[in-house]
């Protein structure tokens, strides 16, 4: 196996006796206490999360002379100072090389967020397209990020930080000032509760996950929890259900790509918009606790449609959910779809996303 | 109380007359992590020893689960399908699977002891 990378927090994850798994070339913690424990915590309190995997890339320069704004699927200089952006950056096929969202710090200033597997990529393809007369770098190693995620994150941030960077609007973000040195703080998240993502030096994230541990309100929670926390809101995960040969379109995603604008995959993507998508994703529920899984197949009939590209149980809804990439036409709202793999065979209603719409995020 | 034997898949079973009690190993339901559904057999099924019994899925896999003794199922625990988290809680006693009639105890002779078992565990 490749060497896996470990993040600054590793001893804090062994102490806590985490079990460690490999996760986009990272050791990570995959849960703590239990999965469905921490979900639970972070629907109804606050979570910790070690986010240290993901790359932060840094753009210093004019935002359009520089070549920034064409980049991705959305327009970079529309984003007003202090508030962020999701969208994708495609290949010329329209495929996704990754999800990201970018931050604008200032005038002159962006920050882009990346996935972890995809960072040395994403940094090679975005700087081929910029123009050279920016400053772009890779600050991922030197940049730690912790999530704080749940009903009562608010209040958590309020006993240790000024009311500015506490009291931010959903996907507005702010430079400030943690345990003394910059940091960024941006109301986001990955689990469709109320929360934060904060950005500083990775020499002081293992004093802030500390610090907030030391708060009852707040227990860690692993990737595991995560990943049932954003499948149940709907989110996609990188690799799983969105990857080089799945366009936003097909993904059904194409919110959050901006056609009033130049970007690589333009082309392709208008070319697909007219000659019809050959996936589309579907969402569903699973009529009893029967948990679907990748590669699993998507069957009406006898006829198999489909391939699963996330499953999980939903400890919300009581069942099992999952997504995944049909034939279009083959499985519209409410229609009854098998899922099937090996011996396992189990009866799933077609849905619409989220499958849980309860959550804090907007509060 | 009669004396539990194990499967190298990690089943249990005891013993009592001609009625065996099956579930799978605390060290099993641990490995496991969180357990979310229990594929249940259905009464009056027979099976041979280390036969697929029943199904077993947990939030990161599912798997078999194999008859530890060959026989015909008598009575499943029912609570499982509304609280399937039991068998983490207590996998060798309230988290049992199913009970078969008409087993054979010359059967044991091809398991583990609880001791060769805890051996067997820390040789994984």
């Amino acid at each position: 196996m490749e060497n896996l990378k470990d993040t600054p927090l590793y001893d804090e994850h062994v102490r806590l006796g985490a079990l460690m798994a490999p996760f986009g070339g990272w050791n990570m913690p995959i849960q703590y206490e239990g999965i469905i424990a921490e979900h639970k915590w972070c629907r109804e309190k606050a979570a910790l999360f070690d986010i240290c995997h993901m790359g932060e890339f840094l753009y210093k320069g004019d935002i359009v002379g520089g070549g920034l704004e064409d980049v991705f699927t959305f327009s970079v200089k529309s984003i007003p100072v202090g508030r962020s952006r999701y969208g994708f950056l495609l290949n010329d096929e329209g495929g996704i090389i990754d999800d990201l969202i970018v931050f604008r710090l200032a005038e002159d200033e962006a920050m882009v967020v990346t996935n972890a597997a995809t960072i040395d990529n994403d940094f090679a393809v975005i700087a081929s397209r910029l123009s050279g007369r920016a400053n772009f770098t890779d600050i991922s190693a030197e940049t730690a990020k912790l999530d704080l995620q749940g009903p009562l994150a608010r209040e958590v941030m309020s006993r240790f930080f000024d009311p500015e960077p506490c009291n931010l609007p959903y996907f507005r973000s702010t430079k400030t000032t943690i345990l003394g040195v910059e940091a960024i703080v941006s109301r986001t998240g990955y689990t469709g509760e109320l929360g934060y993502e904060i950005f500083l030096p990775a020499t002081r994230v293992k004093e802030l996950w500390q610090l907030f541990l030391a708060d009852e309100r707040v227990k860690p929670a692993g990737l595991g929890a995560r990943d049932v926390l954003r499948l149940e809101v709907g989110y996609s995960l990188y690799g799983s259900d969105i990857d080089e040969v799945t366009t936003p379109l097909e993904a059904g995603l194409e919110a959050f790509v901006n056609f009033d604008k130049e970007f690589v995959g333009k082309a392709a993507l208008l070319h697909q918009q007219k000659a019809g998508l050959a996936k589309v994703k579907a969402a569903f529920r699973v009529g009893s606790r029967r948990s679907p899984r990748h590669h699993y197949e998507i069957c009406t009939g006898d006829d198999t449609v489909g391939t699963v590209t996330s499953g999980v149980f939903s400890p919300m809804l009581g069942c099992g959910i999952g997504i995944g990439f049909v034939r279009p036409g083959s499985a519209p709202l409410g229609a009854t779809l098998t899922i099937r793999h090996e011996k396992v065979n189990m009866e799933a209603e077609v849905v619409e996303l989220p499958f849980y719409a309860g959550g804090s995020l907007r509060s | 109380m009669s004396e539990t034997y194990f499967t190298k898949e990690h089943e249990w079973v005891r013993i009592d007359g001609s009625t065996a009690t099956v579930g799978i190993s605390e060290h099993a339901a641990h490995e496991l992590g969180d357990i979310t559904f229990i594929e249940l057999p259905q009464t009056g099924k027979t099976v041979k020893q280390f036969d697929v019994l029943a199904g077993i899925e947990s939030v990161k896999a599912a798997s078999d689960i194999y008859a530890p003794v060959s026989g015909t199922v008598s009575a499943v625990n029912d609570g499982l399908n509304d609280a399937p988290e039991v068998v983490n809680e207590s996998a060798e006693d309230a988290g049992w699977i199913a009970k078969l009639e008409g087993v054979d105890a010359a059967e044991l002779s091809n398991l583990m002891t609880r001791a060769q078992y805890d051996e067997y565990l820390k040789s994984l």
